[in-house]
C-alpha cells in the first residue's frame, strides 16, 4: 500500500510539474496568440516584452523594500499592473514606428523585430547589468502546501496557475465577448470591409499589438515568482512560444491552450524518462512532424480569403 | 561560348562586378593583410557561402530559411569528424583509457568508436557526406513543407525550430559530438598540417575559388528559365501554379542548392578555423547569416559576399572596441536594412550608378545638341508618355539586373 501511495504522489507531482510548464507556455503564448495568431505579425521581440515585465517587477520589489517595507506583501499586484502598462506603452510605440510600416511584408517584420530584440537586450544589459536578478518575493508566495505526506505543492506555482486562468479568461472575454474584440476580429478577417463599415483599422491594429505586448509583460511579472531574470531570458522562450501558437492553429485561442497543454505534458513526461535536453528535442521534433502532417495546426478557423 | 558569357558571367556589367570582387579577394586581401587577418577574411568568406545560398532561396525564391546554420553546421561537423579521427590516432592519444578515439569520447566514458563515426575514416566518404547529408536533410524538410504548401512565415518558424533542435541535440549528446565545446584540436588533413601559415594561405585560395564556383552556379540558375520561374513564384505563386508548373519542386530544388552551398561553407570554415562548435548551428547564428545577405542585397549574389564581409568586419571591429555598442548597431542594421534599404548595398549601388549614368547621358546630350530640347517641347504629351513607358521598363528590369 505504501508503494502505491508513493506512486500516486509521484504521479500527482509529475502532473503538477506538467501543469506548471503548461502555465509558463500558455502565459508566453497568450500575447503571441493575439499578435501572431490574430494579426499575423511575427514579433521576434516578444520575449523581450516578457523581460520588460520581469524587470519592472524586480524594480518595484527593490523600491518597496527600500522605501516602503510595510507595503512589501502587496507590491506584486502593483507590479503586475505596472508591467502591463509599461509593456503596453512600448508595444504601442513599436507598432507606431516599426510594425505599421511593414504589414505587407511579414518576413521583413521578422527581421526588423529581431533587430529590435537585439537592441532591447543590450538596453537591459546596460541598465540592469548582465547578471541575472530576482525579485524579492512576498512571504505569502513562499512555502508549499502539503495535502499528504508525499505531495508537496509550491504556492508560487499555484499563484501562477491562478494568474494564468485569470489572464486567459480576460483575454477570452476581451476578444470574443466585447465590442472591441469584435472589431479586432473583423479587422483581421477583412481589413477593407471593416474600414468600410467604419472601424478605424489602424487604431485597432495599434491597440491589439500593444495589448499582446502588455500580456507578455504580465507573463514576465509572473515569471519572477519561479525564476530569475537576465537580459536574454525572454529570447530563450521565443521558439517554443511560436511553436505553441503555430501548433495550436493561429487565430484559435482554444487551440493555443490545447497546444500549450499537450506540449507541456509531453515535455514533462519525457523529462521523467530522458534527460532534459533529449526531452526537449523529442517534443520539438514531434511538434514539427505533426505540423508537417497538419500545417494548419490543431484547431483552425475557416476563413474565406 | 557567347551564351555562356551572357548566362554565367552575366554580360559586361556582370563580368566587371565579378572581376572587381575577384581582384579584391584574390589580390588586394592577400597582398595587404597578414596571415592572421587573411585567415579571418577566409572565415568570413566561408559565411558568404551561406549568404549566396540565401540570395538564391530567399531573394529569388522568397523562401526565408532561418535555419541555414543547420546546413552550415552539418557540413562543418562532417569535415570536423574526419579531421578529428585523423588527429586522434592511437599514438597521439595513448594517454587515454581507450587510445584511438577522439578525446571527448574518452572523457565521456565511451570505449569504442560509435558506428556513426566509422565511415568518417575515409576522406572520399567525408566529402560525399559534406555535400549529401545537408542536402538530403533539406530535401526531406523541403518535401514535407512545400508539398503541403506550408506558407513562408510558417516555414521560417519551423526552420528556426529545426535549428534549435539540432543545437540542443549536439549539446546534449556530448559523447558523440563533443557537446558545447564542439570538435576541437583539429590538426591535419590527409597528413597535411592545416595549422601552418602556408596551409592557411592555400586554404584561403581554395575557399575563394569554391565561393566563385558557387556564385557562378547561382548565376547560371538565376539566368536560366528556372530563375525566372523562381521570381514569378515569389511574386505570384498561385499564378505560376495555375500555369501548370510544379511550384513545390522548384522550391525544394532551390532550397537544396542553398543548403549545399552552406554545407560547403561549413566544411571550409572548419578547415580554416580548426574547430566546429554548436555555436554556429543554433538560431542566433542562423539569423545573423540572413542579415549578411540582407545587408549585401537579397537580390545580388555578389552583394551577399560584400555584405558578409562588411557585417563581419563591423562585428569584429565593434565587439573589440565598443562591445556594448555592437548589439545596438546590429539591431539597428536589421531595422535599417528592412525599412530604408530593402535591397541592401547592391540596391544602393544600383541606384547611384543609374543616377550617374543618367547624369552622364544628360551632360552628353546637352553638349552635343542643345537644339534637341526645342523639338521635344513641340510635342510634350508624347515625350511624357515615352518617358513613362521607359520608367516602367526600368522598374520591370530591376529584378533581372540585380542578378548580375
Amino acid at each position: 500500500m505504501v508503494s502505491l501511495s508513493e506512486f500516486g504522489a509521484i504521479f500527482a507531482m509529475q502532473g503538477f510539474n506538467g501543469l506548471s510548464v503548461f502555465c509558463v507556455l500558455l502565459l508566453m503564448a497568450l500575447g503571441l496568440a493575439i499578435i501572431f495568431g490574430q494579426m499575423g505579425v511575427i514579433n521576434m521581440a516578444h520575449g523581450e516584452f516578457l523581460t520588460i515585465g520581469a524587470y519592472m517587477t524586480y524594480l518595484l520589489s527593490k523600491l518597496t523594500t527600500e522605501y516602503a517595507p510595510s507595503l512589501q506583501p502587496f507590491y506584486f499586484f502593483a507590479a503586475v499592473i505596472l508591467s502591463f502598462l509599461v509593456a503596453y506603452g512600448i508595444g504601442y510605440l513599436t507598432e507606431m514606428l516599426l510594425i505599421s510600416r511593414l504589414y505587407k511584408r511579414p518576413l521583413d517584420t521578422l527581421l526588423a523585430t529581431w533587430g529590435l530584440s537585439l537592441a532591447m537586450q543590450q538596453t537591459f544589459r546596460s541598465i540592469f547589468g548582465a547578471k541575472e536578478v530576482s525579485a524579492t518575493l512576498p512571504d505569502w508566495l513562499l512555502g508549499s502546501f502539503k495535502p499528504t505526506e508525499n505531495i508537496d505543492i509550491p504556492i508560487n506555482g499555484v499563484f501562477m496557475m491562478t494568474l494564468t486562468v485569470l489572464l486567459t479568461g480576460t483575454i477570452f472575454l476581451l476578444l470574443f465577448r466585447s465590442r472591441w474584440g469584435l472589431q479586432v476580429r473583423a479587422t483581421m478577417q477583412n481589413r477593407v470591409m471593416s474600414g468600410a463599415v467604419g472601424i478605424n483599422t489602424s487604431k485597432v491594429d495599434r491597440a491589439t499589438f500593444a495589448l499582446g505586448c502588455g500580456v507578455a509583460g504580465v507573463a514576465g511579472a509572473a515569471f519572477t515568482t519561479i525564476g530569475s531574470t537576465g537580459p536574454t531570458s525572454g529570447s530563450l522562450y521565443i521558439v517554443d512560444t511560436f511553436l505553441v501558437v503555430v501548433f495550436g492553429g493561429a487565430q484559435s485561442l482554444i487551440g493555443t491552450i490545447a497546444s500549450a497543454f499537450s506540449i507541456a505534458q509531453t515535455q514533462s513526461t519525457a523529462e521523467f524518462f530522458l534527460t532534459g535536453s533529449m526531452a526537449k528535442v523529442l517534443t520539438l521534433s514531434a511538434v514539427i512532424i505533426i505540423l508537417m502532417l497538419r500545417p494548419q495546426g490543431l484547431f483552425s478557423v475557416r476563413v474565406r480569403k | 561560348m557567347h551564351a555562356a558569357y551572357e548566362k554565367i558571367l552575366g554580360g559586361r556589367s556582370g563580368l566587371t562586378g565579378l572581376l572587381v570582387l575577384a581582384a579584391l579577394i584574390l589580390l588586394v586581401f592577400p597582398l595587404s593583410l597578414d596571415i592572421f587577418r587573411l585567415n579571418l577574411v577566409g572565415k568570413y568568406l566561408a559565411y558568404a557561402f551561406v549568404a549566396v545560398g540565401l540570395v538564391l532561396c530567399w531573394g529569388y525564391g522568397g523562401i526565408l530559411s532561418l535555419g541555414q546554420g543547420v546546413f552550415f553546421g552539418l557540413g562543418g561537423y562532417c569535415m570536423a569528424m574526419f579531421l578529428k579521427l585523423e588527429a586522434s590516432d592511437p599514438i597521439s592519444t595513448k594517454i587515454q583509457s581507450t587510445p584511438g578515439i577522439p578525446d571527448f569520447m574518452d572523457w565521456n566514458q565511451i570505449t569504442a568508436l560509435p558506428a556513426m563515426w566509422q565511415p568518417f575514416h575515409s576522406f572520399s566518404f567525408t566529402i560525399l557526406a559534406v555535400l549529401a547529408v545537408p542536402t538530403l536533410l533539406a530535401l526531406i524538410i523541403g518535401m514535407a513543407m512545400f508539398k503541403r504548401r506550408v506558407g513562408d512565415v510558417y516555414f521560417s518558424i519551423v526552420t528556426q525550430a529545426i535549428a534549435a533542435i539540432l543545437s540542443i541535440l549536439i549539446i546534449g549528446q556530448q559523447g558523440l559530438t563533443g557537446g558545447v565545446n564542439g570538435i576541437t584540436d583539429l590538426k591535419t588533413l590527409l597528413g597535411w598540417d592545416i595549422r601552418t601559415d602556408s596551409a592557411k594561405l592555400i586554404l584561403y585560395f581554395v575557399n575563394a575559388g569554391l565561393l566563385f564556383g558557387c556564385i557562378l552556379i547561382g548565376r547560371f540558375i538565376l539566368t536560366s528559365k528556372l530563375g525566372r520561374l523562381l521570381m514569378a513564384m515569389r511574386d505570384k505563386e498561385e499564378r505560376v501554379r495555375f500555369s501548370g508548373y510544379d511550384v513545390a519542386s522548384f522550391k525544394v530544388f532551390v532550397y537544396c542548392v542553398a543548403a549545399m552551398f552552406s554545407a560547403i561553407g561549413g566544411a571550409m570554415f572548419t578547415l580554416q578555423v580548426g574547430f566546429m562548435s554548436p555555436s554556429f548551428v543554433g538560431i542566433v547564428p542562423s539569423i545573423e547569416m540572413v542579415i549578411f545577405a540582407a545587408v549585401g542585397g537579397r537580390m545580388s549574389l555578389l552583394g551577399a559576399v560584400y555584405g558578409t564581409l562588411l557585417v563581419n568586419f563591423g562585428k569584429s571591429y565593434f565587439s573589440e572596441t565598443f562591445p556594448e555598442l555592437w548589439l545596438f548597431l546590429m539591431g539597428g542594421l536589421f531595422i535599417a536594412v528592412v525599412m530604408v534599404f530593402p535591397d541592401g548595398l547592391a540596391g544602393v549601388y544600383q541606384n547611384q550608378s543609374k543616377r550617374f549614368m543618367a547624369w552622364r547621358k544628360r551632360r552628353k546630350t546637352s553638349t552635343l545638341s542643345p537644339s534637341s530640347t526645342t523639338s521635344a517641347t513641340s510635342a510634350p504629351v508624347k515625350t511624357e508618355k515615352i518617358s513613362n513607358v521607359l520608367e516602367q521598363h526600368v522598374i520591370d528590369t530591376s529584378n533581372l539586373e540585380a542578378s548580375k
